[in-house]
């Protein structure tokens, strides 16, 4: 005798509707022509790339880059896409300077215009807003990139979807895309602040106000920076009312 | 090969033991899932293994921590590049939990899914003769929430995102059906050995 009705486990945690993702396009490498630097932060830059045969990503997709040495070695990592989808054969990565980091040292030390380097993607359905529902954005650190495509996307196309954006930082120097910010965006600075604004982590306090505002039909909430980061924010979120199955979460690591 | 400018990586120890592209995360542990960590107590875990097997069953944690254990050291890899080597995971082999409901000889392939909702899709060989366990324990301590415990599948041979956290079910299939991280991009089996990351590789 076999079983083979289906058993619906007790989910807390429902799987969001797949955003497709093309296999032909995310293992194929292309290249990627550095155009511009501009520094964001002491410690973070944008770096923009030519990449004519780009396929498009949706906000919040991430690609893999990899450097290569003279001897074929080969360094890869994962990185967030920080422009919106309709910065059409162009795109922008936001790194942060690593210390000792193979990859970001490269970036912040030797890269300049008319440097080459090969990526792979957009990867990943799971961690992007295509513009369609009510989003809340809550990010710390180089964890707001993948945001900052999601609140680009949403100005370029004038999207009347409510969208809020919670972003922290050491400091303001450290804010990453500090001049781009508008009515959308809580600040929260963690070491020092300007004067008369408190200094401190993430707290109900800051969450509580956005839950609050939440549009009918509710929040879809993306949380992304350090793990240590991701879980303290997801933690406000669902003290605060928000369901645990609308929460994507990018951890960094 | 396109040669990076000024590009020389990092001074290089051969590692027998590491991958292609993999490194040495040493005591580093990153946590990499994309969903909230869930408040799940022993009290509240189960474990359901079904499908094409005779005796459907499902264990809740003492009846799991009554079968014999087995233990697990060794290396892990991660698909974000890491890898760990020497862990000590402790729990029952997963061969113990498909002994008791037995298999259809047809069956092939086997789903794995969480508590939270997310599942990877395996070959039935991945999870049979000792390469799988459900554990509980890391280094001898309760394997902590972020990590999948209460208790998670493993799969070591494999990228661990095939080690579901927070284990709640395996249904057994005689087809493959991918789970959800396939479904968003991911290898199909995932062998670290041949790098298969992403659909395609
Ligand atoms: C989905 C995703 C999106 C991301 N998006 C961004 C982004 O938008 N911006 C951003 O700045 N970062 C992002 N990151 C992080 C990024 O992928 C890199 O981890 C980061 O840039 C550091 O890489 P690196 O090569 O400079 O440092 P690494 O050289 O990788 O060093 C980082 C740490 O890992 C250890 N390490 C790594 N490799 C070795 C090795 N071979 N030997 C010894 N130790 C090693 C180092 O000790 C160090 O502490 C993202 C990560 C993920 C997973």
């Amino acid at each position: 005798m076999t079983e083979t009705t289906t058993f619906v486990p007790p989910s807390r945690f429902a799987v969001p509707g797949r955003i497709a993702v093309d296999t032909q396009t995310a293992t194929t490498w292309q290249t990627a022509t550095l155009t511009e630097i501009r520094r964001e932060t002491p410690n973070a830059a944008t770096f923009r790339f030519a990449v004519p045969a780009w396929a498009g990503h949706l906000p919040g997709q991430h690609l893999m880059l990899r450097l290569t040495a003279g001897d074929g070695y080969v360094a890869q990592r994962h990185y967030s896409i920080a422009s919106s989808p309709d910065d059409s054969g162009h795109i922008e990565l936001t790194l942060d300077h690593v210390d000792g980091g193979e990859v970001s040292g490269w970036f912040h030390t030797v890269a300049r215009p008319g440097d080459s380097v090969e990526v792979r993607g957009p990867l990943s359905g799971f961690f992007a807003w295509p513009g369609d529902r009510a989003a809340l954005l809550v990010g710390a650190g180089s964890g707001v990139v993948p945001l900052m495509s999601m609140l680009r996307h949403h100005r370029a196309r004038s999207l009347d979807v409510p969208l809020r954006l919670l972003v922290s930082a050491r400091s303001p120097e450290e804010l990453i895309y500090a001049r781009e910010y508008g009515a959308e965006t809580t600040t929260v600075f963690t070491r020092a602040a300007p004067d008369g604004v408190p200094v401190g982590r993430m707290t109900a306090a800051h969450v509580e106000p956005l839950m609050a505002e939440a549009p009918p039909g509710g929040w879809e909430a993306y949380i992304c920076g350090s793990n240590a980061f991701a879980e303290h924010a997801s933690r406000l979120l669902v003290t605060a009312g928000q369901p645990v199955d609308r929460i994507r979460i990018e951890r960094f690591g | 090969m396109n040669v990076t400018r000024g590009f020389t990586g990092r001074p290089r120890v051969h590692n027998a033991g590491l991958p292609p592209g993999q490194y040495d995360a040493g005591d580093d542990w990153p946590v990499l899932s994309a969903e909230v960590t869930p408040d799940l107590t022993p009290a509240d875990w189960n474990l359901r293994i079904d499908g094409l097997v005779a005796e459907p069953r499902t264990w809740d944690w003492e009846q799991a921590h009554a079968l014999p254990a087995s233990a697990y050291e060794g290396d892990i890899h991660c698909v974000t590049s890491w890898s760990k080597f020497g862990v000590r995971f402790g729990g029952v082999s997963l061969d113990t939990f498909l002994d008791a409901v037995r298999p259809d000889p047809s069956a092939t392939h086997a789903v794995a899914y969480a508590h939270t909702g997310y599942s990877a899709n395996l070959p039935l060989a991945d999870l049979t003769g000792g390469r799988a366990w459900i554990v509980w324990d890391y280094d001898g301590l309760p394997l902590p929430a972020e990590h999948g415990g209460p208790a998670r599948l493993i799969v070591p041979h494999l990228y661990f995102w095939k080690s579901t956290k927070w284990i709640a079910g395996i249904r057994v299939l005689d087809h493959d059906e991918p789970g959800f991280w396939e479904r968003n991009g991911y290898h199909a089996r995932g062998n670290p050995w041949e790098e298969q990351r992403y659909s395609g590789d």
